[in-house]
């Protein structure tokens, strides 16, 4: 096999596997009379894709914008924290254990309390989003900016660099690969935060959408959700890659390089 | 000591003791030293003496714990501003071509801060220049991890050098170069030195580099690190690699070599 083929079957490996999982899944389903009640076939869940395809979208659409606003929220916060932890020992003294202790607690626990504040709907989600997607990214900016070398550090303030110029002259790029690192984590977090607050506290949403249709007994419907998110996510992942390769270029040298 | 007394040296060292927060012991103790203006001085001891500790000192990084270091006439208190710094490692930014790295300190550095922009062609054109007396032309729009070693080490030279500093600090830096390389480099600096005559100071544990390039060689004891002797180089200038192979070379790097051999034992038998 040529290098080419290889780097070819290695891009249609992932749906080579799908589509040999769902093969597998078609067959025990369908040899062992399985009830759609308890564990649909990917036929039926197909079919229930094409039957429901509105009332999906619809609950896909909000799923989508609210994690997207709930994760935009969680960059910001997140960008800020970890510059700030990263920048001052005194901030990663007192903060950092809070972070920790506060990533611990299971953001489901959360959602309880974002209803009695805000009510049935998409502020909970949008929030549930951010509290579940933003500490992947302190941690990742703090460290990028923590593991600057400090020979760097000696040569730029012996230039008369103040702290800012050495944040966004060398802190800041060097982070970004760290950065990005983080959103493709935290992306996939986010949709978990707004399904997870959706199946509790809202009528919109994927979430929603599964609760209800398993209520019912709409055992396809519920699993059609399930890819619907799995889809989302996985989309919304390839693109922080493909935007990790552009904007990173130079941390992710490959064999082409020296 | 007066600042009158101490004019015609650029850095003076008096009674220099630092140690480093929260320590008893001394990283180093009396270093009282003077470099004249465009003075050529290497420094050089076993590992672990505090030669670094005196760059940090003599550049302001670090404040001395006793004593007082006078650089062009003033007292130090913070990072001066005249410095131009390599190391062992090239640290240059990976993310930047050989151009903008070498350009990283006219960003920083005034008066260059403020013209940047309006007067980058210039700027590009100087750091061209310079990477072209060190061997990298053609290589400046590479970035760094697409250069050897060596080559990037060059290129961290040129970045310490561009905005015309004072001073120029080097802390081992072609400790980590296959010899060949090294005496290139060697060759590289010498010319750099020669045509603009910056003061150097250079850490080095290499006697043959110490020898080769500078002025004065002074001899640090182990920690505490302090001076324990002043060796003028009067071989003649301007130097070809040449002169590392004759006797009167070897006769001084054989000579330091057994003063340096002498403070191992002192240090064994100490403890």
């Amino acid at each position: 096999m040529t290098h080419d083929q290889q780097m070819r079957m290695e891009k249609w490996a992932p749906w080579l596997l799908l589509t040999a999982i769902l093969l597998v899944w078609q067959a025990i389903c369908t040899i062992f009379k399985v009830s759609d009640f308890i564990f649909p076939s990917p036929y039926t869940i197909a079919q229930a894709l094409v039957e429901y395809a509105k009332p999906i979208a619809h609950h896909a659409w909000q799923t989508f914008w609210t994690t997207m606003i709930g994760f935009a929220i969680g960059v910001v916060v997140g960008l800020s924290l970890g510059v700030a932890v990263g920048m001052s020992r005194f901030v990663y003294r007192g903060l950092y254990p809070l972070l920790v202790a506060f990533n611990a607690i299971p953001k489901v626990a959360f959602v309880p309390i974002l209803v009695v504040w805000f009510g049935i709907g998409s502020v909970p989600a949008i929030l549930t989003a951010f509290l579940i997607s933003f500490f992947p990214i302190v941690v990742n900016v703090a460290t990028g900016l923590a593991t600057l070398a400090p020979e760097l550090e000696d040569v730029l303030r012996s230039l008369g660099a103040t702290k800012s110029d050495i944040l966004f002259k060398v802190g800041l790029p060097r982070s970004l690969p760290f950065f990005f690192a983080s959103l493709k984590v935290s992306i996939t977090l986010a949709f978990v935060g707004t399904v997870v607050s959706e199946t509790v506290a809202s009528n919109d949403g994927i979430g929603y959408l599964m609760m209800s249709a398993g209520s019912s007994m709409k055992m396809p419907l519920v699993f059609a959700g399930l890819f619907v998110i799995g889809a989302m996510a996985m989309a919304m992942y390839e693109f922080f890659a493909v935007l990790e390769r552009r904007m990173t270029g130079w941390a992710h040298r490959g064999a082409h390089a020296n | 000591m007066t600042a009158t007394a101490a004019a015609p040296n650029f850095v003076d060292f008096q009674d220099v003791f630092l140690a480093y927060d929260g320590q008893k012991e001394f990283a180093v103790e009396d270093i009282t030293l003077s470099i004249k203006p465009g003075e050529f001085v290497a420094i050089v001891g076993p590992s672990g003496c505090g030669k670094s500790t005196f760059m940090k000192l003599a550049t302001g990084l670090k404040p001395p714990t006793k004593g007082t270091v006078i650089v062009e006439g003033a007292k130090v208190t913070g990072p001066l501003k005249i410095v131009g710094m390599a190391f062992q490692a090239p640290t240059l930014l990976p993310w930047r071509t050989t151009i903008d790295n070498v350009l990283l300190p006219l960003e920083i550095v005034e008066p260059h801060r403020s013209n940047f922009k309006r007067d980058r062609a210039k700027y590009v054109e100087t750091a061209r220049a310079l990477l072209k007396t060190v061997g990298l032309e053609g290589y400046e729009d590479k970035f760094p991890w697409q250069l050897s070693g060596g080559m990037q080490q060059r290129a961290s030279i040129c970045r310490a050098l561009v905005h015309k500093p004072k001073m120029l600090m080097l802390d081992e830096p072609f400790g980590a170069l296959d010899a060949f390389t090294r005496e290139e480099l060697w060759c590289v600096l010498r010319d750099l030195w020669t045509e603009q005559r910056f003061t150097v100071i250079l850490v080095t544990h290499d006697l043959r580099e110490a020898v080769f390039l500078a002025d004065t060689v002074y001899v640090m004891s182990k920690r505490p690190g302090r001076i324990l002797a002043k060796r003028e180089i009067e071989l003649p200038r301007p130097r070809d690699l040449e002169v590392t192979y004759t006797d009167a070379f070897s006769g001084i790097v054989h000579e330091m070599r057994e003063r340096i051999g002498m403070i191992r034992k002192t240090v064994a038998v100490a403890p």
